[in-house]
């Protein structure tokens, strides 16, 4: 794009290079003997936000689980340079008992965190994610992009250095979620984490990342990595011009051909 | 955003007036016209009996007999008083006993292949046969009546909070462990919160089997001070048919006030959060 851009995106890149998440050749095959990953090989630096696309079933989910401790990779390195990690699941996985604020007070609480303390981060995770008013809501009174917020802010209390994401606005509408991409990439834009995102929406993959990768089916493996050039914060309006879909359908055309 | 949640929050609302003010008569009234039809029926049987009434006597002379006459009517109080103690403590022993035991299962597979069979054999045995042996070892008098109604009311208990701690959502196990919370803190924070609503639908159904298992005791342990179990047998001896009736009828009305106690009691608990006592 303008050369600004591209000045931006250095300084971006020199001063806050910190490699975050590095996979090295990593393969998992599950005690079944399923091959769900071979021969990945990811970085994920302070900064940027990552997206993996692929088909359904080809491991997308267990890269995430294997970067955040859940599952050990059964070959190759994995080093995760911080335990500051926030992970959003598919569904939001609030505790129906607790209210919005309780929600989000939940990971402060399991760490030990003084009330008083964890309350004030938690409103303050409310209100970024713009649910001012709702704290005191039970999840089943909450729509589902709301129950989302309310899972966002509640890996926000963390302050993660590094954010992963497993396909969390998939089950959302395409207005809700269209407004919480725009959000996250608001959130991404103020306070500069590391974003790993799977989805299986190449544009949602697009308008979020600054890169996108492409994985095949089973096993999954890497087969393209596709440079996001546009500027942040993003315009929403970015999604209705040419470049976007030339790049839309350039990743689209990669996955295709993976998945064939 | 805003207008969204409005939305959904308003429907919700209108849903619940709609079954609190409305519904109320389509409620009651089937029930209670099937309890006219009931009494109707009976006072055609109890008619036709003639001489033989006492078989069935009609319900007026049931109420008469059995619930005006102050002496029948305090035995009959008295007695339910002593079987619904043996009910409580019995069953709030099964509630400790089966919740605990649901537990250690739930902690390993192994303890609960270990645990689980013999959970089912307690319910699959027959509890009369084992009766005997309990007055055997443990005498005729209040301690062997409490532990048949443990018996009959553990297993309810033992399945619905096993079941319950089991439909933690994956996700949300996992949730803890990425903060490596103890199992400790999962247990009380997670599992226990989210089987409490399957806790109490077993409390419900423990407490009415509670109930039956005192009145089983009494038949069999005539010692100390026996209940309304007592007093059936009694009234069944002496042929006095009104009275055993308005006994019976007694013992069924503490069984529903129990079980709509812990109805009450789930409902109080977890309400807020889980539509209890819905289905």
């Amino acid at each position: 794009m303008s050369s600004a851009t591209m000045i931006a995106r250095d300084t971006r890149s020199t001063s806050e290079s910190t490699t975050l998440l590095d996979f090295r050749d990593v393969a998992m095959t599950f005690p079944d003997g399923t091959v769900a990953l071979s021969g990945v090989d990811l970085t994920v630096k302070r900064g940027e936000f990552v997206t993996v696309v692929g088909p359904s079933g080809c491991g997308k989910s267990t890269l995430l689980r294997i970067a955040s401790g859940l599952e050990k990779s059964s070959h190759g390195t994995v080093d995760l340079a911080t335990d500051r990690i926030g992970y959003v699941f598919q569904d939001a996985t609030l505790l129906p008992w607790r209210s919005v604020q309780a929600n989000v007070e939940l990971l402060a609480e399991l760490h030990g965190t003084p009330k008083a303390a964890r309350a004030a981060k938690a409103k303050e995770a409310i209100d970024l994610v713009g649910l001012t008013g709702f704290e005191k809501h039970l999840p089943k009174a909450l729509s589902g992009g709301m129950k989302m917020r309310t899972s966002l802010a509640r890996s926000l209390t963390l302050d993660p250095e590094i954010f992963l994401f497993d396909e969390p606005f998939g089950a959302l509408d395409e207005i809700t979620r269209e407004r919480l991409n725009d959000e996250l990439l608001r959130l991404f834009a103020e306070k500069q984490f590391a974003g790993l995102f799977i989805t299986h929406s190449v544009s949602e993959a697009v308008y979020l990342s600054t890169k996108v990768i492409v994985m095949s089916g089973r096993p999954g493996k890497i087969v393209g990595s596709f440079d996001v050039p546009f500027d942040l914060p993003r315009d929403p309006e970015i999604r209705f011009t040419p470049e976007f879909a030339a790049l839309v359908g350039e990743v689209s055309h990669a996955l295709r051909e993976a998945h064939s | 955003m805003t207008d969204d949640v409005t939305g959904t929050t308003s429907i919700a609302v209108r849903r619940t007036r709609s079954t609190n003010g409305g519904a109320k008569f389509g409620v009651w009234a089937p029930p209670i016209l099937v309890a006219i039809v009931v009494i109707a029926v009976w006072y055609l049987i109890s008619s036709m009996l003639g001489k033989k009434n006492f078989l069935l006597p009609p319900p007026h002379e049931v109420v008469a007999k059995g619930f005006l006459n102050p002496e029948t009517a305090s035995d009959i109080v008295t007695a339910l008083g002593r079987s619904a103690l043996v009910a409580l403590v019995g069953l709030a022993i099964a509630i400790v006993i089966g919740v605990v035991w649901a537990i250690a299962m739930s902690q390993a597979k192994w303890i609960e292949r270990s645990l689980f069979p013999y959970a089912v054999i307690l319910q699959t045995i027959p509890i009369l046969a084992l009766v005997p042996l309990i007055g055997f070892w443990f005498g005729f008098e209040f301690f062997s009546r409490v532990v048949v109604c443990v018996m009959i009311a553990l297993f309810p208990m033992v399945s619905n909070t096993l079941f319950g701690l089991q439909s933690v959502a994956l996700s949300q196990r996992e949730l803890f462990k990425l903060q490596h919370a103890s199992r400790w803190t999962i247990l009380t924070k997670l599992d226990l919160p989210t089987a409490l609503p399957a806790i109490f639908a077993g409390m419900r159904i423990s407490a009415g089997l509670a109930v039956v298992g005192a009145i089983v005791g009494d038949f069999f342990f005539r010692r100390g001070t026996p209940g309304i179990g007592a007093l059936l047998n009694n009234y069944t001896s002496r042929l006095q048919g009104a009275e055993l009736l308005a006994a019976i009828i007694a013992a069924s009305l503490f069984g529903v006030a129990i079980f709509a106690v812990f109805g009450l009691l789930g409902k109080l608990a977890v309400g807020r959060w889980y539509d209890f006592g819905q289905k």
